[in-house]
């Protein structure tokens, strides 16, 4: 969050030790879980690479393993100006420029000694790969012939469409149901494999219960932005919620994170404080930003008073917590592969059927457009933005502004045609808005 | 009381002089080079040659183009996106859509009433199907820009492009050469390319008349050509169209000069 120009609004004093409070627990405990892999390794104990979108960190907790998110840690690479040299440690053993900017990142970290800026990159004992992305599964291979760690695929039927008729209670939901169940039992023997013992039930109930407690501070978290100004930045801060949420997802950690996190914009709110100095344009971002570009990225809606109130980001990479996880306690693998699946199913749908759900956003965040962010190495995100784009346009007279680039390959970012198209949006939302003064 | 555009672009820089009425009376266009911020003076002084007029006369300066930031003199910036929306609703007041296929970039622009962006849609990052990929044509067969589209209206037989990619044109339109195939008909084979790349991005805004084309390549007769065919409507093509960025640069001036002649606030749309 921004330094902002502080207004109270009611007169009572700043709470200013929580200001900043959110950035700083976020950097502690993404600091933490850095040690706690480097810990992991050297002491002998498995550490299990898991992804975001499915990391079934529930039962992986429950063993007390150690997780490794490579999206995450490629990320950072990014945003500490590093990615590069792994993007071509990778390309020079063979991988196409076209492949997805992550998994080269990820292979350049493990062929040239798994050296990260913020620590040393553990060797995965156990791969857990399901197939919310395309490329997860092929990532994951890589590391099984890499280490020969045991690959856990975990199969969930999509279903690509808006909603409707697939839903808990019907018949096809429930084989689908029972299908998953059965995958996690699969996986619940692996984990008992490797750490030599039993899945303890009321451990699981515990992380389970520690998840639904996180999903329903992110949501307040989230509503907090639909006040004016917007207390924080869903891309800027939005990183640090979706870190914490992820590395820690069923710690107790993340959820007295995020309550600290709630707190401090609480007060923001309170004080009047915006998460940039002057904001003119609420937005909503779909896509990934630039990481290799990230401040710059920002920086461009930032110096024209736009910020984005809420993010695609947000969503499809939290794993269910937006919508509020409710897990229920007294049938904890039932429960589990239910929410697995309505998790996968709006994961797919944010990206397939995403139209309705951001017209909601528009109208209940009170936003004046949508960016959305091509990712050149990335088709599965991106395919269909230019038509959905087109069509918030034409069908709701929603503006938005198309852009590409990367996730973290430096060499797709291009600062003068960004800040063109970017200085041409916010060119075209004042003429609106001054029409609309009119 | 005088105002000017100045349109920094890839290829060529273009300033233009004008009048309260509001009416262009001087204009320039020279190479852009390397040197961005003396190519923007460079045009800016042959406009006020041209105009007959000094710098003293001139009450504000808006920069557009790739190269705004480098207008130094000048007093604010607007993308070349909203100046061509607004050159061209001055030029042509019923447009609709804009088309402008310059050195770098094709935009496709919808526009309101009085000129302004309601949406834009431009090429990827890369110069497939813009005007340099026409430059790289004239290069690889030695003919001057000006006489492509003339010479491509004579075409019989045109081929089909595979490629608008402009690194690779010249060694396809060679590859054509060296079949036999006409000069005329490799030509048209290149126009159709950029122009149905061009109606892709416009079908991206909306095609609805009236269209106005803009930047250099709306002198080209065979891309005109092309756009009504494909467009199946009217193409505005104004003598000015090569200035239309510099032209919406000056209307953009002529704002804020009356708004501080009024002694109000202009309420710009820069940052």
């Amino acid at each position: 969050m921004g330094e902002a120009r502080v207004v109270e609004r009611d007169g009572a004093a700043p709470h200013s030790d929580l200001i900043g409070r959110t950035r700083s627990e976020s950097r502690r405990l993404m600091e933490g879980w850095w040690r706690e892999m480097e810990v992991a390794e050297a002491e002998g104990r498995p550490v299990a690479n898991v992804f975001v979108m499915g990391s079934l960190a529930e039962v992986l907790r429950a063993f007390d393993l150690t997780m490794c998110l490579p999206e995450i840690t490629a990320l950072q690479t990014a945003i500490r100006g590093k990615s590069m040299e792994y993007l071509t440690a990778a390309e020079d053993y063979g991988f196409s420029p076209d492949i997805c900017g992550y998994v080269k990142v990820d292979v350049g970290l493990h062929l040239t000694g798994r050296a990260h800026p913020s620590g040393r990159l553990p060797k995965p004992s156990l791969v857990v790969a399901p197939n919310t992305c395309n490329t997860y599964i092929k990532w994951a291979e890589i590391w099984e012939r890499m280490y020969g760690c045991p690959l856990f695929v975990l199969d969930l039927p999509g279903w690509r469409g808006t909603g409707g008729e697939y839903r808990p209670g019907t018949d096809v939901w429930e084989r689908d149901r029972a299908y998953v169940e059965g995958q996690l039992g699969e996986l619940i023997g692996l984990c008992e494999q490797l750490t030599g013992r039993k899945l303890d039930l009321d451990r699981l109930r515990e992380v389970m219960g520690e998840v639904n407690l996180l999903g329903d501070v992110y949501q307040e978290i989230l509503a907090e932005n639909k006040h004016h100004p917007a207390p924080f930045d869903a891309m800027l801060d939005g990183i640090n919620f979706m870190g914490i949420a992820n590395a820690l997802r069923g710690h107790p950690d993340a959820t007295a994170f995020m309550r600290v996190a709630l707190a401090e914009l609480q007060e923001r709110v309170r004080l009047g404080m915006g998460a940039i100095p002057d904001e003119k344009y609420r937005l909503l971002h779909i896509g990934t930003a630039c990481y290799s570009h990230f401040r710059r990225y920002l920086e461009l809606f930032h110096s024209w008073g736009g910020v984005f109130v809420h993010s695609e980001y947000m969503t499809y990479a939290g794993g269910g917590i937006d919508r509020g996880i409710r897990y229920d306690l007294s049938r904890p693998l039932a429960s589990l592969a239910d929410q697995i699946l309505l998790t996968s199913q709006q994961s797919f749908s944010s990206v397939f059927f995403s139209q309705e759900w951001q017209q909601q956003v528009v109208k209940d965040w009170d936003l004046d457009g949508i960016c959305f962010h091509g990712v050149k190495s990335c088709r599965t995100v991106s395919t269909g933005q230019p038509d959905t784009r087109e069509w918030q346009m034409r069908e709701h007279n929603i503006p938005g502004l198309f852009i590409q680039s990367d996730l973290v390959d430096a060499r797709l970012w291009s600062d003068a045609q960004m800040k063109n198209r970017v200085d041409a949006f916010f060119e075209s939302l004042a003429s609106r808005k001054a029409q609309a003064r009119r | 009381m005088l105002v000017a555009g100045v349109d920094v672009g890839s290829t060529q820089t273009k300033a233009v002089i004008m009048d309260t009425k509001p009416a262009v009376v001087g204009r320039a266009l020279i190479d852009t080079g390397a040197r961005l911020t003396d190519a923007a003076n460079h045009a800016y002084q042959l406009a006020l040659k041209d105009a007959r007029r000094g710098e003293h006369h001139v009450a504000a300066v808006t920069g557009t183009g790739y190269g705004r930031f480098r207008v130094e003199f000048g007093d604010a910036q607007v993308t070349e996106i909203s100046c061509h929306a607004r050159g061209a609703s001055f030029l042509y007041p019923h447009t609709v859509s804009v088309l402008d296929v310059g050195g770098q970039d094709t935009k496709a622009i919808r526009v309101g009433e009085a000129g302004q962006v309601l949406d834009f849609c431009m090429n990827d990052k890369c110069s497939a199907g813009t005007g340099r990929f026409l430059g790289a044509a004239s290069t690889a067969l030695d003919i001057p820009l000006g006489d492509l589209g003339p010479l491509a209206l004579t075409a019989k037989n045109p081929v089909k492009m595979t490629t608008t990619c402009t690194v690779f044109a010249e060694s396809e339109i060679l590859g054509w050469l060296a079949l036999g195939r006409k000069v005329e008909d490799v030509l048209m084979g290149v126009h159709v390319a950029i122009a149905s790349r061009s109606v892709s991005l416009l079908r991206r805004v909306g095609i609805e008349p009236e269209i106005t084309f803009t930047g250099g390549v709306a002198r080209n007769t065979a891309m005109v050509s092309l756009l009504q065919e494909l467009t199946d409507c009217p193409i505005n093509v104004s003598e000015e169209s090569h200035y239309c960025g510099a032209i919406g640069a000056a209307l953009y001036a002529l704002d804020r000069a009356l708004a501080d002649q009024a002694g109000q606030q202009a309420g710009g749309v820069t940052p």
